[in-house]
């Protein structure tokens, strides 16, 4: 456990002035964040978690889900490849060194070193400027649309606490040291981290010189990681803690019904899909030899009409789902209701594309589906499995635990994958590059592990990249989702609905990243 | 003597040595850590160089014996999960998992053998029924399904006990302990409990047989006809007879308990090593999984040779013998 002494003072006067709305907020999830290092692992938990007591330049609004500043006061484009980022004055970290450029540049230039996980945020930046104290350049090496996007996920460090305590490099998994800041914070943000005990319990407290004025009332937040699905629903139940971030789907039923708590539903901007192996000559264990099937589009359109999207929905995932015709989640930039639209169910019409393309017989593939990754995963591929059935497709089911699952498509070894995507940066490009582009450098086609490759959406996807023009680029977006319908890239399920479930004396808001927004919960 | 020790040592060290092997070919099919640590954004060349630095892409024996090498000096590498030493993590939990496992035997003793003896004494009468016919379900019972019971009558319904976790400890110095506070002992009841259990169940069952094969025995009869009180005969005699198998499985299932608290660890969100252990497997934190199991077979094998020295101590035709080292 880590006292950060050098608070105590500051916390205890805290405590001491606010006795008379002190209110504790604790919360459970499954698993703990990997650690305090902001640009080390980006980590969904972590990051969410990271938010309440770092700050980044830019964030996104709880209920809006638009671009606000915070520890940047505003921006703009000097020219296609330079963005001028002014800073909020009078901001202090929590041990009381004032936040300035140099913090920033440090920050972002930290989250640019090799060891840093957040790569994908700081794709196209070429250098960071200071140019007064409290403004900053950000270079980038070509025009880039989402840069202040890719800015809400990376947090500012002060420069001099990380120099002072070895922390200039984050933390890698290789080096045999500690880094002092995988255990340790100091950032500008409304709580300030008291203790962690990696998997036991981690302590924020309220930060009572933080800049900003918030509409929550919590001085303290207790988060307990409890694996046991059961135990972390006792947990609530008995009152022990005030909100699950993650109930299992099969208690819902029981939470809504109980009168202290209250379940809140949102979607997750998580869109679960299947891809498809486009690129091999034959399937192996398929018994239709010297041809792959999947290849021809009629026979991935006859897989998608042959699923009944909304039964999943309803049965198997007992209303946690909503069907969605594309690769992207509503709450995600570049999605439109036309690019939302499926190919209808119909069993008919599948069995006949599959007669056009010669499979009358239908046809045996390799069906591979994580079983501990998604909520629902190997029910909602068994339940697939039947529904190909009916059309004469015989998909061996293969599931597997997300840790040999992940590495095992990545080997591009699966014939029919399952894949769930979500998109940090509220951007379809993040999409796009990973999911339907030709793999190649930068992280182009990293997940597109089915290998669909068409040369007319490389180019809409290398236009995404760099057209600056708002509206230019959303149509952009919107011909590349539906070239992906049109080419059944992929087979679209739905995006996830993940549940909270809180005590009912609980306010706060439910975000589609599945984050925790600490400065909007209130204890009544 | 030091033939026999030696002898067993070097068992030991062959028992070690085994198991280390064998789990390290688990290894091979827990999966990949490297997916877990860089990320749905990596590229494969991210993945390949991260795999080549951990020395994931040795082959087998390569890595096998570079994990010997370090696992003799006591150095287990570092966390890839938790990003800290494998040994500070395992002394850090070690405690926890103690102090749970001691409880747990604790419980165990006290209760198993005045049941043991009281089902004996009074066979045929209904509670010796009803008692043999509880420990029936304490044998067969799953320990998770006990746990999840007792929070639910507990913590959900009473509320008059904690679900999870371990409270509030007091740190002595590299030792955390839960028996200084009210909150600790709070914490430690559900768990202690719900671990007990099997074990409880399985004493009393033991203490039950031994005392019936005892009081059968001449001697017992011979010391009623001498006219001692049924007190002494039961107490001073028979059970002290019935102690030496029971204090041989006790120990052995210390062992036991140490090692199977992973299920009562994983239910209450108790911080122990079976918990780290369960959490590694998860993440394929190979390193924290190759020393939690090479230190429950050092566990084993330490509990093995003291109740092999114990029988030496305490049953003396051993020695007589000559010490040969054969027996189980």
């Amino acid at each position: 456990m880590i006292h950060r002494i050098a608070f105590a003072a500051a916390l205890a006067a805290c405590t001491a002035a606010g006795s008379a709305s002190a209110a504790t907020f604790k919360w459970a999830s499954a698993s703990d964040i990997p650690t305090w290092d902001v640009h080390s692992q980006n980590n969904a938990l972590g990051n969410g978690v990271h938010a309440a007591v770092y700050e980044s330049l830019f964030y996104y609004n709880s209920r809006t889900f638009a671009l606000e500043p915070m520890l940047a006061t505003g921006s703009n484009q000097v020219s296609p490849t330079q963005v001028r980022v002014t800073l909020r004055p009078n901001v202090k970290f929590h041990d009381g060194a004032a936040f300035n450029a140099d913090d920033v540049v440090f920050s972002l230039n930290r989250a640019m070193a090799k060891t840093s996980n957040y790569g994908v945020y700081t794709q196209g930046i070429d250098r960071v400027v200071k140019v007064d104290d409290l403004t900053v350049d950000i270079f980038t090496k070509a025009p880039n649309p989402v840069l202040l996007r890719q800015l809400t996920e990376l947090r500012m460090m002060d420069r001099d606490w990380s120099e002072k305590n070895k922390s200039v490099e984050p933390k890698d998994a290789k080096t045999k040291d500690e880094n002092f800041a995988h255990r340790n914070a100091n950032g500008t943000g409304p709580y300030v981290l008291k203790s962690w005990e990696q998997d036991v319990k981690l302590v924020l407290a309220k930060n009572p010189n933080w800049w900003g004025k918030m509409d929550g009332n919590v001085t303290e937040v207790v988060y307990t990681p409890i694996k046991s699905e059961a135990t972390r629903v006792a947990a609530l139940l008995s009152g022990e803690v005030d909100m699950v971030l993650d109930p299992s789907p099969a208690d819902l039923p029981r939470l809504r019904n109980a009168s202290n708590l209250k379940v809140l539903d949102g979607a997750e901007n998580r869109t679960i899909f299947f891809g498809m192996d486009q690129f091999r000559d034959e399937l192996p264990g398929s018994n239709i030899k010297g041809k792959n099937p999947l290849k021809d589009v009629k026979v991935r359109r006859a897989l998608y009409q042959a699923i009944d999207v909304q039964a999943i929905a309803k049965t198997t995932m007992r209303g946690l789902a909503q069907p969605t015709g594309t690769l992207i989640a509503p709450q995600v930039n570049g999605w439109t209701k036309k690019a939302d639209v499926r190919w209808p169910y119909d069993v008919e019409a599948a069995k006949k594309l599959l007669a056009d393309a010669g499979y009358a017989q239908g046809f045996e593939v390799d069906f591979a589906c994580p079983n501990n990754r998604y909520i629902n995963d190997e029910e909602i591929c068994q339940a697939v499995s039947a529904m190909w059935a009916k059309i004469g497709v015989k998909a061996k089911l293969r599931t597997l635990p997300l840790t040999t699952y992940f590495p095992m498509i990545q080997r591009y070894e699966a014939s029919i994958y399952m894949l769930g995507w979500g998109v940090p940066t509220f951007d379809a490009l993040y999409s796009l590059q990973s999911l339907v582009r030709s793999l190649g450098a930068q992280g182009d086609g990293n997940y597109n592990v089915g290998r669909y490759s068409n040369p007319q959406m490389d180019a809409l996807i290398e236009r995404i990249k760099k057209e600056v023009d708002q509206k230019n680029r959303n149509d952009l977006i919107e011909q590349a989702l539906l070239l992906s319908h049109q080419d059944v890239s992929h087979i679209p399920l739905h995006n996830q609905v993940i549940p909270w479930a809180v005590k009912k004396n609980i306010d706060m808001v439910h975000r589609a990243d599945n984050r925790i927004e600490m400065r909007l919960v209130k204890v009544n | 003597m030091l033939a026999f020790i030696l002898r067993r040592l070097a068992q030991a060290l062959a028992v070690m040595l085994a198991v280390a092997f064998i789990a390290f070919m688990l290894f091979q099919y827990v999966g990949d850590p490297v997916t877990n640590l860089l990320g749905q954004d990596a590229t494969a060349e991210d993945r390949a160089a991260l795999r080549s630095s951990l020395g994931l892409d040795q082959p087998f024996p390569v890595q096998f014996a570079a994990f010997v090498g370090n696992a003799v000096q006591g150095e287990f590498g570092m966390s890839l999960r938790q990003g800290r030493k494998v040994s500070a993590l395992i002394a850090e939990r070690f405690p926890a998992t103690l102090e749970l496992s001691l409880t747990a035997a604790v419980i165990a003793l006290v209760v198993g053998i005045p049941l043991g003896v009281y089902a004996a004494l009074r066979r045929g009468r209904w509670l010796a029924q009803g008692v043999m016919m509880a420990s029936l379900l304490g044998v067969s019972l799953p320990t998770f399904l006990i746990g999840i019971l007792l929070i639910l009558v507990f913590s959900v319904t009473l509320g008059v006990l904690p679900s999870f976790g371990r409270g509030e400890v007091v740190r002595l110095g590299g030792w955390s302990t839960g028996f200084l506070t009210l909150d600790g002992w709070r914490h430690l009841v559900l768990p202690a409990v719900t671990l007990s259990i099997f074990q409880l169940a399985l004493i009393l069952r033991l203490v039950r047989a031994e005392m019936l094969e005892v009081l059968r025995s001449d001697y017992i009869k011979f010391a009623r006809a001498r006219g001692l009180s049924d007190r002494a005969v039961y107490f001073g005699h028979a059970l002290k007879n019935t102690m030496v198998p029971v204090i041989t499985i006790t120990g052995l299932q210390l062992g036991s308990l140490i090692a199977f608290a992973i299920i009562t660890e994983t239910v209450f969100q108790w911080p122990g090593m079976g918990l780290l252990f369960i959490q590694a497997v998860q993440f394929a934190d190979i390193p924290v999984m190759a020393a939690y199991l090479c230190l429950i077979a050092l566990i084993f094998v330490v509990i093995n040779l003291v109740v092999d020295l114990l029988y030496f101590a305490v049953d003396p035709r051993l020695r007589i013998e000559g010490g040969t080292g054969g027996h189980g």
